[in-house]
């Protein structure tokens, strides 16, 4: 898994609550058997009109937005289906950060599999990352920094910097791009053991 | 191993008793190694696990407690046929490879008892009471119902759990939520937890495992608290789970999978002591009032968006709240509904009976028990997808079958079919389903479809009339 420690990049508003990952990816392109190519759907009966041409009022079908790499949006983001998919589309389109007031579990659980940080801020300081964005030149729009390391997201001129809290192992995970199957096979023995004893 | 040592008279909950013996490895500050008796998988969430366990030449730990099922995405036509989807058909394939090539069992799309994995696994025997179960699917929950602690997982983890048979999460913390007061007459558990989400909102239960409560809960068949039970992820909850009792144990005599002579009785002693105990302590308590509960339909795109059959269409102008309303008006705009319409007069194109939440064989009882001698409103296309061929053929040896048929429904092969429409079957733009499933998000039955969901025996109903009605009206009174 590909490490995050820093990452700039432009910010785009999706300001809706309770974005759910049929949403994000609908079920008709959960039928690969890759991990990969996902990122053309994302969001796919928003970006795209019944006829399959892209809806160009759909946020991120508008420049600056196209490039993206940052998304921040409505509280409860990830909710409903448990699909991995969702995260994976939202990688292969290129977004690296999910800034929200919460998101539901499993999908939390599963961008930290994929070197995804959903970046968790009281709602106040989400609203403020709108605000930045609309006061922002329309041509380039908001680009804020998110450092993983301390913890931090900034915009260039360091007007706008707030500080966020993420579990140190989930932290430690993203920093070093962890392989979640290789530290728990180095509990191989008690693994073993707890099924010895519980004759399992 | 900082391993919590608790005295032997602290009163524990369920969930707390099943995770203390579960725990391999606990640090603090630290999610816990903890794990998996039983490993549910599908189609549609295992094919990058199992190639991930091959680029890393790694096997599957435990094939004996991993089980596998197609249900997803497989047709509920004529099985005899070749499956029609090309890419569908390439992720049953993989995945009937992939159970080979690692030894594991399989009910593939021609196993007499092939079904929704959610309705095979109590059905088998496989779930029992005090077990730690996940699959990579947001409804497994519904295990729960038997006094397991079963959660969905994504496909990392899936590929976690072949590799380890464990898993590596934050505990979460537990809610009680407590259905105080007697059922209802007409009031179904289906209602029960809609009235529930409606309450406490969708991501209300977020972080938390929920023990449902309450003497209208001990009442609940084992089918319905599965209902109840499948439906808590749509709360936001991690889990769902009801306390083992001897109608828990009975359910589970005979099953296939289930213990046989001595050693069923001594399981049921070990399976009842996993009850939570008189005084034990959650995080936070929900009460619901069971008074205030009647037959429940969704109006808007999330399932936390719903009322009662005697209620109205909200209107947005009259919430305080501007980003609500804003919520509202995009929902209704979706939904194709005006503001103060009554429940009743929504016009309805199709039914769906079926989905992990509700096409058990007392589900399609009780809406064969509303459809029997009358036929389908002539603009409805109204369709059963029992749970499992299990389900199926009891359904038939009572004739429920033909009851459908007569009717007007279509009675199909089971499968996860239009709850998510990953198949054939799924609404046109603009269609609006009465349907027994779990999500009304937008387009999850297909682009532009509308979902309400309701109970069996509400959308057997509305099927009849061609609209919502009240189904206490049709039902005899006791």
């Amino acid at each position: 898994m590909e490490p995050l420690v820093r990452h700039r990049g432009v910010v785009a508003p999706l300001n809706r609550p309770n974005i759910d990952t049929d949403q994000i990816i609908p079920k008709q392109f959960l039928k690969r058997i890759e991990r990969t190519g996902f990122g053309e759907f994302l969001f796919y009966d928003w970006r795209y009109g019944e006829d399959g041409k892209p809806n160009p009022e759909f946020v991120l079908n508008r420049p600056p937005y196209t490039q993206a790499s940052i998304l921040v949006t409505g509280p409860n983001f990830g909710c409903g289906s448990s699909r991995e998919h969702a995260p994976w589309a939202l990688m292969d389109f290129g977004i690296r950060v999910v800034i929200a007031a919460s998101f539901a579990d499993i999908f939390y659980q599963n961008c930290f599999k994929n070197g995804l940080l959903p970046l968790t801020l009281p709602q106040p300081e989400v609203d403020r990352i709108f605000q930045a964005i609309e006061q922002a030149d329309p041509s380039t729009g908001l680009y804020l920094t998110v450092d993983v390391e301390r913890l931090l997201v900034h915009d260039d001129r360091h007007q706008l910097e707030i500080p966020f809290a993420l579990d140190p192992y989930l932290q430690e995970t993203l920093l070093h791009g962890l392989d979640d199957i290789a530290r728990t096979l180095k509990h191989e023995a008690l693994i073993a053991a707890y099924e010895a004893q519980h004759g399992k | 191993m900082a391993m919590v040592r608790r005295l032997r008279h602290t009163p524990r909950t369920l969930f707390e008793k099943i995770w203390d013996e579960h725990v391999i490895f606990e640090e603090p500050g630290q999610p816990t190694l903890f794990y998996i008796d039983l490993h549910l998988v599908h189609e549609v969430t295992s094919p990058q696990a199992f190639e991930g366990l091959r680029l890393a030449g790694r096997r599957v730990r435990r094939p004996d407690r991993t089980f596998a099922v197609m249900d997803h995405n497989v047709p509920t036509t004529d099985r005899s046929l070749p499956v029609a989807d090309p890419i569908a058909r390439q992720q049953m394939d993989t995945l009937a490879k992939n159970c080979q090539e690692f030894g594991i069992r399989l009910f593939d799309l021609h196993h007499p008892e092939q079904g929704i994995v959610h309705v095979v696994g109590p059905e088998q025997g496989l779930t029992q009471p005090g077990m730690t179960i996940v699959c990579g699917d947001s409804h497994t929950a519904t295990h729960g119902a038997v006094g397991a602690l079963a959660f969905g997982i994504g496909t990392s983890e899936v590929e976690h759990v072949l590799a380890t048979q464990c898993l590596v999460q934050p505990k979460p913390k537990t809610m009680e939520v407590r259905f105080v007061g007697p059922r209802p007459f007409g009031v179904t558990a289906k209602d029960m937890i809609l009235a529930l989400i409606g309450q406490i909102g969708t991501s209300g239960a977020t972080g938390y495992v929920i023990e449902y409560t309450g003497q209208a809960v001990r009442d609940l068949s084992m089918e319905e608290r599965m209902t109840l039970c499948n439906m808590s992820i749509e709360a936001g909850a991690r889990a769902g789970m009801v306390s083992p009792d001897e109608k828990t144990v009975e359910y589970l005599r005979g099953r296939p999978y289930a213990p046989k002579g001595e050693a069923f009785e001594a399981a049921r002693q070990r399976w009842l002591a996993y009850a939570t105990d008189p005084g034990a302590r959650f995080d936070r308590v929900v009460e619901v009032d069971m008074s205030r509960i009647v037959p429940m339909v969704t109006w808007g795109t999330s399932p936390g968006m719903v009322t009662t059959i005697d209620g109205k269409v909200p209107d947005p102008d009259a919430i305080a709240d501007p980003v609500e309303a804003q919520n509202v008006r995009y929902a209704l705009r979706y939904m194709g509904l005006e503001p103060n319409t009554p429940m009743t007069e929504i016009p309805i194109d199709r039914v769906f009976i079926g989905s992990c939440t509700n096409s058990r064989l007392e589900d399609l009882e009780r809406a064969a028990r509303v459809v029997a001698g009358k036929k389908v409103h002539p603009r409805v296309k109204a369709m059963v997808v029992p749970g499992s061929g299990v389900v199926k053929r009891m359904a038939e040896a009572r004739g429920l079958d033909k009851i459908f048929r007569e009717a007007g429904f279509e009675w199909r092969e089971p499968g996860c079919s239009m709850c998510l429409g990953m198949n054939a079957d799924i609404l046109q733009p603009g269609e609006r389903c009465a349907s027994t499933s779990n999500r009304n998000f937008e387009g999850r039955q297909g682009r532009g479809g509308r979902t309400h969901l309701v109970s069996p025996e509400m959308a057997a109903a509305a099927a009849l009339y061609g609209h919502f009605v009240d189904v206490r009206e049709l039902l005899p009174r006791p």
